[in-house]
């Protein structure tokens, strides 16, 4: 069973998960009240729904061996452009206007995409260097759309976006829920995840199979800048406002991490969509535990650091090797000795 | 006759994957100043064989010896300070680093804590020279042919104080000079004391420098015989297991052109090139007709072929397809027109190692058919299940990982990647180099059967013998030149070497 892809990330949430039981032993009860779910396992999902969308995206481009750093100052550009919207109504509950926020703000979204795609496929800029490019620019240009001020909202619609719930949970984890499942059914039921992963897998010989590889890695690029652009959504109606400095900050290095923990390589090629969910979950889960212990502040990233660390190293096939030869030392068994690992270099 | 001591003696070793005794009970050992060839066919165990002798793998059972101690290695660097080192199959060195520093990666001599970067290439210069080879040593590995890599591989493993040296196909990528060259350093080798581990496909090869010989079937010990005591055609039938049926039927019914020249043509290129990769040629292929390409390495050979398929475009020059033009600017262009093409690198250009079999095998029909329109994974199922049991393909799991079959089996699953997309014209660039005996011999019968039910073949190897027996015409390069295109009635290997030697045209 240890052998299971998801088996590792898996036991990682599940020991986390427990801490925060012995910890505070109600931290497993979810009540129902006023016909919305509460409990801390809702929040841990309800928070985590931004990582968990901008990791699916952020999944496929990694598995055509890219990777966007820019997502982060796209979920800010997002925010920023849908709240500047409202703010501009005259009546910020009208269903309507929100819409068109909403539409305006994924528009700009996919359009950043398209040009983080344009420079990776059609320039063949190293796709590192070419989102970093976003990355940087994109704060500018959120700063710019809220003139460096922090721009509160009060339409209601918006905010149901973050903290609105339908049949009794939260609207953010259905969004996160509903884009999930279509993204696997779109790349595992189609062509799609096995076109992705021959190009990650191997650009060259899929060139010399007839795949469009171009138009395949523009496409991740603008899928990726539309997730970010729904969690940048989510984030900013969660705190009804957008804070261009500080929305999304860092959440490109949290959707690599929830990537690798759930088993996708940066090399590219083969990748999980379920996996990377379940490294944002555990990610998300980790800052609720370290709330939940009483951690001060100061030592939040430390911490979370540390527990990251020891995921990555009880995943790592090579250290489990090296771990259990000391164990089973003097060495005369060579007969159980764990295949060697390719370490890419 | 009393045999000195054996170096290396490996008792009893059996080695198991998921599912696959790789290796069952064998039984290998190599005497000092003497070359012993590792034989049999893709399959047989004996890539498996050499990396629990060099720690790439554990063993399940049995011992290995060195030296008259037991030893048990965790990898290729323990082995290669113990003496044993290793040449693989596939050259694995770093493009991007200069010739002087993949011979000394990992050990690179220093002086005062830093790089010594003179002493380094001088030292390489050294190492090369033994195997007479002078190039500019601070060149970049990667702008080097593929036989100059080889040997700088084996200078590599050779830089240490190696007592047993193995070379897992070193002279599959070299041509008929360089394998001499190589020969001759094995021979100096040899002479010095070292135990040389020899595996290679080529049986006339085995016989030039082999004093003795080990053969494995199907991961079994079949019997360890000097040289001079076997001939060819018993060592053939010992790693196949059965009499070699002699491909004379296929000789004939290749050579009987008849009917091709009734046959439409297919494509014909008019003073097609591309520059620095190959002169203005012209060439035309008929239905069913299998045109051979022959020449050195850097002929220009794989580059005419590339231009044809779209995989290149080209400088000047037009490509006609059943009548008529037709830009050929993209790989797509040329699987639109239906031609297939089986690049020569599998592992670089052909197959993507970490996904299955069974998806190798649909990715250009995938890739034809688009995203939207997905093969369905029954469908998918009876395509690798069909061609698996067709083409021999082992191991017959079709959800095997690519990159753990042997070359002989990726070559068959590109083979089959690019029949379901049923091809009019097949281009195979080098299909048969690196894989044994039998293989080649069933990739050659699938050739002349697709081109008698009508299949257009262009055919790329190195060896002549092969070009011959298969092709109805012969199309000779020379220096990135088409300088010959010869029907082949009678014609011989001898015939086309002198062309290839002097370029002058028949």
């Amino acid at each position: 069973m240890t052998g299971h892809r998801l088996f590792w990330p898996i036991a990682a949430l599940v020991a986390l998960l427990l801490v925060d039981l012995a910890v505070k032993p109600s931290f497993f009860s979810v009540e129902l009240r006023d016909g919305h779910l509460y409990g801390s396992l809702v929040d841990i999902l309800r928070l985590g729904a931004p990582l968990i969308l901008v990791g699916i995206g952020m999944t496929l481009v990694v598995a055509t061996r890219g990777i966007d750093l820019s997502v982060g100052s796209v979920v800010a550009i997002s925010g920023a452009l849908a709240c500047l919207h409202l703010s501009g109504l005259g009546d910020q509950n009208s269903v309507g206007g929100t819409l068109v926020a909403v539409a305006m703000a994924l528009g700009l979204c996919l359009a950043l995409g398209a040009w983080n795609g344009f420079l990776v496929a059609v320039l063949g800029i190293q796709p590192i260097i070419a989102t970093l490019i976003l990355m940087v620019a994109g704060r500018g240009i959120a700063q710019l759309i809220t003139d460096g001020q922090i721009i509160t909202i009060t339409s209601g619609p918006f905010r149901a976006i973050g903290s609105g719930y339908l049949l009794t949970l939260p609207l953010s984890i259905l969004i996160a829920l509903v884009v999930f499942v279509l993204t696997s059914v779109l790349v595992r039921r189609s062509a799609l995840g096995l076109l992705i992963e021959a190009v990650g897998g191997n650009p060259e010989a899929s060139r010399l199979s007839g795949l469009r590889s171009g138009r395949l890695i523009w496409l991740v690029y603008v899928f990726g800048g539309l997730c970010a652009g729904v969690a940048g959504l989510m984030i900013s109606a969660n705190t009804s406002g957008a804070d261009a400095n500080h929305a999304g900050l860092w959440i490109e290095l949290d959707a690599i991490l929830a990537l690798t923990i759930g088993g996708t390589q940066l090399t590219g090629g083969r990748f999980s969509l379920g996996g990377t969910v379940i490294g944002a979950l555990l990610i998300q889960t980790l800052t609720t535990t370290v709330y939940t212990l009483g951690i001060p502040d100061t030592a939040t990233l430390l911490v979370k650091a540390m527990v990251v660390l020891l995921v990555c190293l009880v995943q790592s096939p090579a250290f489990r090797a090296k771990v259990r030869r000391r164990r089973k030392s003097p060495p005369p068994a060579p007969a159980d000795r764990p295949v060697k690992v390719e370490v890419s270099a | 006759m009393t045999e000195p001591e054996a170096i290396l003696r490996m008792t009893g070793i059996r080695k198991e994957f998921p599912g696959v005794v790789a290796l069952d009970d064998v039984d290998f050992r190599m005497f000092p100043g003497e070359v012993h060839a590792l034989m049999g066919e893709n399959g047989a165990g004996k890539s498996t064989l050499i990396k629990t002798l060099t720690g790439v793998h554990g063993i399940d059972a049995g011992t290995i010896e060195l030296g008259g101690s037991a030893v048990s290695f965790a990898g290729p660097p323990e082995a290669q300070r113990a003496g044993v080192s290793t040449v693989y199959q596939e050259v694995n060195l770093c493009p991007n680093l200069s010739v002087a520093e993949n011979i000394f990666i990992g050990r690179e001599p220093r002086r005062f804590g830093r790089i010594h970067w003179a002493g380094m290439r001088r030292r390489a210069e050294v190492l090369l020279g033994a195997l007479d080879l002078r190039l500019d040593v601070s060149a970049g590995l990667g702008s080097q042919s593929i036989a100059v890599q080889q040997m700088v591989a084996i200078a590599r493993a050779l830089d240490v104080s190696a007592r047993v040296l193995v070379l897992d196909e070193p002279t599959s990528s070299l041509d008929a000079g360089e394998v001499e060259q190589l020969l001759k350093v094995l021979r100096s080798l040899r002479e010095d004391g070292m135990a040389i581990l020899f595996v290679s496909h080529f049986i006339d090869q085995v016989f030039a420098i082999a004093d003795r010989m080990t053969v494995l079937r199907n991961g079994k010990l079949v019997g360890e015989y000097r040289t001079s005591d076997i001939t060819p055609v018993e060592l053939v039938t010992r790693m196949i297991g059965k009499e070699l049926e002699v491909l004379d039927d296929l000789e004939e019914s290749a050579h009987d052109r008849s009917d091709l020249a009734a046959a439409p043509v297919f494509l014909q290129a008019d003073g097609l090139s591309r520059k620095g990769a190959v002169a203005p040629f012209s060439l035309e292929i008929r239905q069913g007709e299998v045109v051979g390409l022959a020449g050195l390495l850097g002929s220009g050979r794989t580059e005419l072929a590339r231009l044809l398929f779209g995989a290149d475009h080209s400088d000047s020059g037009t490509l006609t397809v059943d009548g008529a033009v037709v830009p050929m600017r993209t790989p797509r262009a040329g699987m639109d027109h239906r031609i297939a093409f089986s690049p020569e690198d599998r592992k670089t250009e052909g197959l993507v190692g970490e996904l299955t079999v069974r998806e190798n095998i649909v990715l250009a029909l995938q890739a034809a058919r688009g995203w939207s329109r997905p093969l369905s994974r029954k469908r998918q199922d009876e395509l690798a299940a069909r061609y698996v049991a067709a083409l021999d393909i082992r191991p017959t799991s079709p959800e095997t990982l690519v990159r753990n079959l042997s070359g002989g089996n990726q070559q068959k699953v590109l083979l089959a990647r690019w029949l379901i997309t049923e091809p009019r014209l097949l281009i195979l660039d080098e299909p048969t180099r690196g894989i044994d005996i039998g293989a080649k011999t069933e990739i050659q019968r699938l050739v002349a059967k697709l081109s008698g039910d009508g299949m257009a073949v262009l055919f790329i190897s190195a060896e002549l013998e092969e070009v011959l027996r298969l092709s109805h015409r012969v199309t000779v390069l020379r220096d990135r030149k088409v300088v010959a295109q010869l029907d082949n009635e009678s014609l011989t290997a001898d015939e086309i070497m002198s062309i290839i030697a002097e370029g002058s045209s028949a």
